[in-house]
């Protein structure tokens, strides 16, 4: 019998080398690639299409209620509540002026009766009979700051004999209840997100014990030969980064051809609110994370999973 | 010139039961030299492959210590258990080929895991697959080469990486007897290089094919040892060669 070949030089790589030198290549093929054939892209493709639409809701709620805040926060409305037309009009035009002295006001504007009318149009329709039904004089009013009690009392004060019966309510205060709405939403959205997240994790970490269980005897193998646990982890996280990146990949662009149409359909509505919640570009580029975020999570998780197994052997 | 005369692995009192079972293995106690050539060796459930398991550290011993080139591999943290793993090459009984990679990837895996670089390793996985007799058979995968073949592949990817010492579990239990034997030359040509080898057989026949071999043999978990030559073997020296030195044609080839 002949002798052995003679001993291969090693590299030097010590317990830290190994697959990294092959840079992941050779050592992904330990794990036979099932790729679009498994579940687990298309699972991670749902879940990131489904937060990416969750974010995008967030994220445009948060824009809407920050622009609908910034515009209302200085607003004030002044209505001249009085049935008769001539004294109604007499105390609109002293309360105007008295207004338009006071320290704390920026700009007043009276509402043009021809805008009132189509304001209240769907209500009341086209040509109403004012006399039938009185309709007050209304004054849009601009604070140098936000609106405060303090400032509204104040006014009260000051219009309380030229114009008694004018009333001052401060915008945001009428729009409290649909802030307040819009903040549940945002934190569902949020909540939304978070959960998609841990069900990916959960996911992912189903996958990779059910590849651990197709994979022991190779995993056995490698482990015996001297691979760290490093080294065997690297493996499944290639294996499943390639399938998040992919499923990831994909479900951004489906989450993003649905966020387009909402968005489009929500354009059509015309309304002044809806149109503060668009989304910015950062938004977009926050959107575009996800999958990336997606794709550590998942490698992570594989990772925990695959040494948390291995830690059981010895 | 001599070398290599500490030991290679000690057993002291080593004791291992599964679970609450009563002990597989019971106070086994022995030195295995470098270069020596141990049969294990005892009936069905002695315990073979449960003391193959602590050799090759696929297993922590209940009870006892064991020291592998002179560490205490039983307190040592997990993390640098593969460095010692790397210094063995164990035939499994049932080959355990990975089975979707070729003969070559298969021979491959242990230079890949160990860092060597895949320029570098290519010559040395074709000349071991040459060695058994399989420099035909590269590209096969396991589920197409026969019993001895894929026993040889698994052989091959055991000594590919020289190791210090070589376990094999049964190697010869699927093979004719002519290809048993063909099988034991390789140990020996590997043996003859300084690499402890244990080869854990039934086959009585066997033993005596290797004229300086001793016999390790378990029964019921107890490592019967009358003459104390397992505990206490004779000072042995190994002689350095040259690994390319012709050291003889006595097994014929593949």
């Amino acid at each position: 019998m002949k002798n052995p070949p003679s001993r291969p030089k090693f590299g030097g790589a010590g317990l830290s080398g190994g697959f990294s030198l092959m840079r992941g290549d050779r050592a992904a093929q330990l794990v036979p690639q099932a790729r679009l054939a498994g579940p687990m892209p298309w699972v991670i493709a749902i879940m990131v299409a489904l937060t990416v639409i969750a974010a995008a809701g967030g994220l445009a709620l948060n824009n809407l209620a920050q622009n609908a805040r910034s515009e209302l926060s200085g607003g004030a409305t002044v209505q001249i509540v009085e049935a008769l037309p001539q004294e109604r009009d007499r105390q609109a035009r002293a309360a105007l002026a008295l207004l338009a002295e006071h320290p704390a006001v920026a700009s007043v504007r009276r509402v043009p009766d021809a805008e009132l009318e189509r304001l209240l149009e769907p209500w009341l329709g086209v040509g109403a009979d004012k006399e039938a039904v009185p309709i007050p004089a209304l004054i849009d009013l601009q604070m140098r700051t936000e609106a405060t009690e303090a400032q509204l009392d104040s006014m009260r004060r000051l219009l309380a004999d030229q114009a008694p019966a004018a009333r001052i309510d401060a915008q945001s205060a009428w729009l409290g209840p649909v802030f307040s709405a819009i903040s549940s939403l945002q934190w569902l959205a949020l909540a939304l997100v978070i959960l998609l997240g841990l069900t990916s994790a959960a996911a992912v970490w189903l996958a990779a014990r059910s590849a651990l269980g197709t994979n022991r005897n190779t995993i056995e193998v490698v482990h015996l030969l001297g691979g760290t646990d490093s080294q065997i982890a690297q493996i499944f996280q290639r294996s499943v980064g390639f399938d998040a990146t992919l499923g990831g990949t994909v479900g951004l662009a489906l989450g993003l051809v649905a966020v387009l149409v909402l968005g489009q359909q929500f354009v059509g509505l015309d309304s002044g609110m809806v149109a503060g919640g668009g989304l910015t570009w950062i938004n977009w580029l926050m959107l575009a994370v996800i999958p990336i975020a997606g794709v550590i999570i998942a490698m992570l998780t594989a990772r925990l999973t695959v040494t948390g197994a291995l830690r059981r052997m010895l | 010139m001599s070398k290599r005369v500490g030991e290679t692995i000690t057993f002291d009192n080593v004791g291992l039961r599964y679970g609450t079972d009563r002990e597989v293995l019971s106070d086994v106690s022995f030195t295995l030299y470098p270069g020596s050539f141990y049969f294990l060796t005892g009936a069905s459930g002695a315990g073979k492959t449960s003391l193959l398991k602590l050799l090759y550290l696929a297993q922590r011993p209940s009870r006892g210590v064991i020291s592998m080139f002179g560490t205490d591999v039983i307190t040592l943290p997990r993390s640098r258990l593969p460095a010692f793993r790397r210094r063995l090459g164990v035939v499994f009984q049932d080959f355990r080929l990975i089975p979707h990679l070729s003969a070559f990837d298969n021979v491959a895996l242990p230079l890949r895991v160990s860092g060597v670089r895949e320029a570098d390793l290519r010559k040395h996985v074709t000349d071991m697959l040459e060695w058994v007799g399989l420099a035909h058979r590269t590209d096969a995968r396991p589920a197409t080469l026969s019993g001895g073949e894929q026993q040889r592949v698994a052989i091959a990817r055991a000594v590919i990486g020289r190791p210090d010492m070589l376990v094999a579990d049964e190697p010869t239990g699927n093979v004719d007897p002519e290809m048993a034997l063909k099988l034991l030359r390789l140990f020996e040509a590997l043996n003859r290089l300084g690499t402890t080898v244990v080869v854990a057989t039934h086959d009585v026949h066997l033993l005596k094919k290797v004229p300086d071999s001793l016999i390790m043999r378990l029964d019921k978990g107890r490592l019967s040892d009358p003459t104390g030559a397992l505990r206490y073997p004779p000072q042995r020296q190994v002689t350095d060669r040259d690994d390319n030195a012709q050291l003889g044609q006595d097994g014929g080839e593949f």
